[in-house]
């Protein structure tokens, strides 16, 4: 058990340091994650495409992709040690990507043929064409099985019908990675085939989707006889489950790894300064009672996400137990938020530069994002722990037979 | 960065885990328990030839020369089994602080008896309710002699030696003090645990050795606590872990409207929730382990983040497990309460979550001003 650098990851993180100090400024301390997708400006993208483009020129972008797809097949610490070292400087926020080189990339690499990922991969890497990712729709949230968007094979094409929701940065996008429904008759998650599809199609509406916190990071997507070349569909007709849950997994593992530390420093800072009754807050005993549970909470998550890449360093995939950094960061999140507010006293209710009320509106979406709360406890309980699944009603039917509820309105 | 233990660690835990399946059953613990025995003699005894109380000390004093990383692997498993046997009373406090300020005659005498299993020592901080700390101790040191009060004094009615705190003219000191000489006398105290007894001692002028130098005891107390707290939560971590396959293994074989109680969500997301907050500790104790091995600066962060979220993973574990176990769970024959009831004693000695948390936030707060 080592948590220093060894000698080859201190020359690593070295090198790192010196290609992101040729290009960038250190970051002032404290700064805040305020929640999912914030709101994009055209001049934001450019930005964030150049710094990925310089990424990508110096071998720096999806560096644990293998050389061949403009990675340098960098071990899972290697890229723990450059996110660490990247996290330190001010650079555009490059979230738009996140879709690509998060969960796009990872499955297309997973489940591509060698001409898909030479189509598609260069791109993706060097931050030319983005990638959004479809998946939800009206009903078919923590239930994604459950969805309809429909493909109807036509000879070597397929035809697309139906709605997809909760689409962060659609409109930014060259492409997107969906799950449709092929073929109803079969039952539910044996009916499901992957796709890639070129968001610029004609038969696609995006709508942009207003967030409590005023944001429009999320998009509605609506699909009108959309024709794709089978070409583009990712794996077996029928298999789209399980390249869904490919993307799924790689989504949990980078929305749980971020977010929690900036936030206990940050509160950390604010009630070193913060006056409470004459005095700082951090010297009221309460207020350090409750400071220490969010310090040892946050430290539990930063530390298992230490477990979790020494696993995937000694061979191992991003299994179900990667679902704690989400679960428990998500709440810890909105709880430091909502704390800090409340030793703000009346004036908690001002939009502060602190970020704390930003955050609190904010941070309900990391609880549901990607797995919600619930649906990550039961993901825990059943495949970590081997309890029994759910008693479903869904099973062994064609999906055509399925009960439903009224239509969302 | 290679953040989990070696193959080898793992395999030595196997290894004591095997022989405690057998040694130590619950049963043990419960025997203990019920009974007036202080402890399991035979377990001690192999505890002593396996070598475990050797496992972190020096070979010049009969150790194995093992590090931390060996010695909290043989805790947690310690803590699996709930072992009845004054292993951490010995050596989390005691060994600890001769190690760190004994000179060369004391570690020679003492260590080396602490190895073979001929030596019981104990931790003697605590004098009041709601001390939470060790520098207000009213307990005297005057001229080599120590007189007042200590309790509760975990496996006090049996240790050969104590670690006390005592103030004199020059401040705070450890010292050492012979139980079985003059100017002692022990009282049973009626412990939550009695698979863990506890004692006060009183002291009326009883010889003491000075344990590093005099007035100096404040900082060796802290580092002693810290280092007490790493091994200790490994136990604990090692009773959660424990409590949660239990509760598993519980709810699954128990059927109610036809289905198995682990089938309902409202069980299940506790499971899930209990399963986090020991995955949580576990994490927080492995930090800390490495800075207990490595003498890393991060430890006074560390010891108490493992030490406060351990606690927090074992009372979660045992207050869950008798309730999802239902009524049988809260009678005399299931075991449940010996969890329910190690995780309330673990939890006091050392001092409370209250205490470890207040502590945690003033070292953060001066490494933030530093």
């Amino acid at each position: 058990m080592d948590l220093n650098d060894t000698p080859e990851e201190a020359s690593f993180r070295a090198e790192a340091r010196a290609f992101l100090e040729q290009h960038l400024e250190l970051l002032p301390p404290g700064t805040l994650r305020r929640g999912l997708a914030e709101n994009l400006t055209a001049e934001a993208v450019a930005e964030a495409q150049a710094w990925q483009k310089t990424k990508a020129d110096g071998g720096w972008a999806c560096i644990n992709w293998p050389e061949e797809y403009g990675g340098r097949g960098a071990s899972p610490i290697q890229k723990l040690i450059w996110g660490q070292e990247e996290a330190q400087y001010e650079h555009p926020n490059t979230t738009v990507f996140s879709i690509g080189t998060g969960m796009a990339g990872p499955t297309i690499l997973a489940h591509g043929t060698d001409e898909q990922k030479a189509e598609w991969i260069p791109k993706l890497v060097t931050g030319e064409e983005i990638w959004c990712q479809l998946f939800s729709e009206p009903s078919a949230g923590s239930d994604l099985a459950g969805l309809r968007t429909s493909a109807v094979r036509d000879g070597d094409e397929w035809v697309l019908n139906g709605q997809k929701i909760w689409t962060s940065g659609a409109n930014w996008c060259k492409w997107g990675v969906i799950v449709t429904r092929s073929d109803p008759n079969a039952a539910k998650h044996a009916g499901l085939t992957y796709f890639v599809v070129d968001m610029s199609d004609p038969g696609i509406e995006i709508r942009p989707i207003t967030q409590i916190n005023g944001g429009q990071g999320f998009n509605e997507v609506f699909f009108t006889d959309v024709r794709i070349p089978d070409a583009w569909r990712l794996d077996e007709v029928g298999n789209g489950w399980r390249v869904a849950i490919t993307t799924l997994m790689n989504e949990r593992v980078s929305i749980g790894s971020a977010g929690g530390e900036s936030m206990i420093s940050s509160l950390i800072e604010h009630v070193q300064e913060l006056k409470i009754n004459g005095g700082r807050a951090l010297d009221d005993p309460a207020v350090r009672q409750r400071v220490a549970d969010f310090y040892v909470r946050s430290k539990g998550v930063e530390f298992t996400g230490h477990r979790t890449v020494t696993k995937l360093s000694q061979g191992g995939i991003p299994g179900p137990e990667a679902s704690l950094g989400k679960l428990i960061a998500g709440a810890l999140i909105q709880d430091i938020a909502s704390y800090a507010m409340d030793l703000e006293g009346q004036a908690g209710s001002i939009m502060a530069d602190s970020g704390f009320q930003a955050s609190y509106l904010g941070s309900p979406g990391l609880r549901i994002a990607g797995g919600t709360d619930e649906v990550l406890r039961n993901i825990i309980a059943e495949r970590v722990l081997g309890l029994p699944p759910e008693t479903r009603m869904d099973k062994d039917i064609a999906f055509k037979n399925i009960p439903t509820g009224p239509p969302s309105k | 960065m290679n953040f989990d233990f070696s193959e080898d660690q793992k395999l030595l835990q196997q290894t004591v885990r095997d022989y405690l399946s057998k040694n130590s059953p619950l049963s043990l613990c419960r025997e203990v328990l019920e009974s007036d025995a202080p402890y399991a003699p035979d377990l001690w005894k192999g505890a002593a030839e396996l070598g475990w109380l050797g496992t972190a000390i020096d070979e010049r004093y009969g150790g194995a020369g093992f590090g931390y990383l060996e010695l909290v692997l043989i805790a947690e498993e310690l803590g699996r089994a709930l072992a009845p046997i004054p292993f951490s009373s010995t050596l989390y406090g005691p060994a600890e602080a001769i190690r760190l300020a004994g000179t060369d005659e004391q570690k020679s005498r003492y260590l080396t008896k602490i190895a073979a299993g001929e030596l019981i020592a104990a931790l003697a901080f605590s004098e009041a309710s709601g001390q939470n700390d060790v520098e207000s101790a009213a307990t005297t040191l005057q001229g080599g002699k120590v007189t007042g009060t200590k309790l509760p004094v975990i496996d006090g009615g049996t240790a050969d030696t104590v670690l006390v705190a005592a103030n004199s003219d020059a401040g705070l000191s450890l010292a050492l003090v012979d139980l079985t000489g003059k100017g002692v006398t022990r009282e049973p105290l009626e412990s939550i645990d009695p698979s863990r007894p506890l004692a006060r001692l009183n002291f009326d002028g009883a010889p003491a050795e000075l344990l590093g130098a005099e007035g100096e005891g404040a900082a060796l107390a802290s580092d002693v606590l810290d280092r007490a707290a790493v091994l200790m939560a490994f136990e604990q971590l090692g009773s959660a872990t424990r409590a949660l396959e239990m509760t598993r293994e519980f709810v699954m074989d128990r059927y109610a409207f036809g289905r198995p109680i682990a089938s309902f969500q409202a069980v299940k997301h506790r499971l899930a929730d209990l399963w986090c907050e020991i995955e949580l500790a576990r994490s927080n104790c492995y930090w800390a382990a490495w800075a207990l091995d490595t003498d890393d600066s991060e430890l006074e962060l560390a010891a108490c983040s493992a030490r406060i979220s351990a606690t927090k993973a074992l009372d979660l574990a045992t207050v869950e497990m008798i309730q999802l176990y239902g009524g049988v769970g809260y009678t005399w024959e299931y075991d449940c309460h010996l969890f329910y009831r190690r995780s309330r004693l673990l939890g006091a000695a050392l001092g409370g979550s209250s205490a470890w948390r207040d502590r945690l936030v003033g070292r953060v707060d001066a490494r933030a001003a530093a």
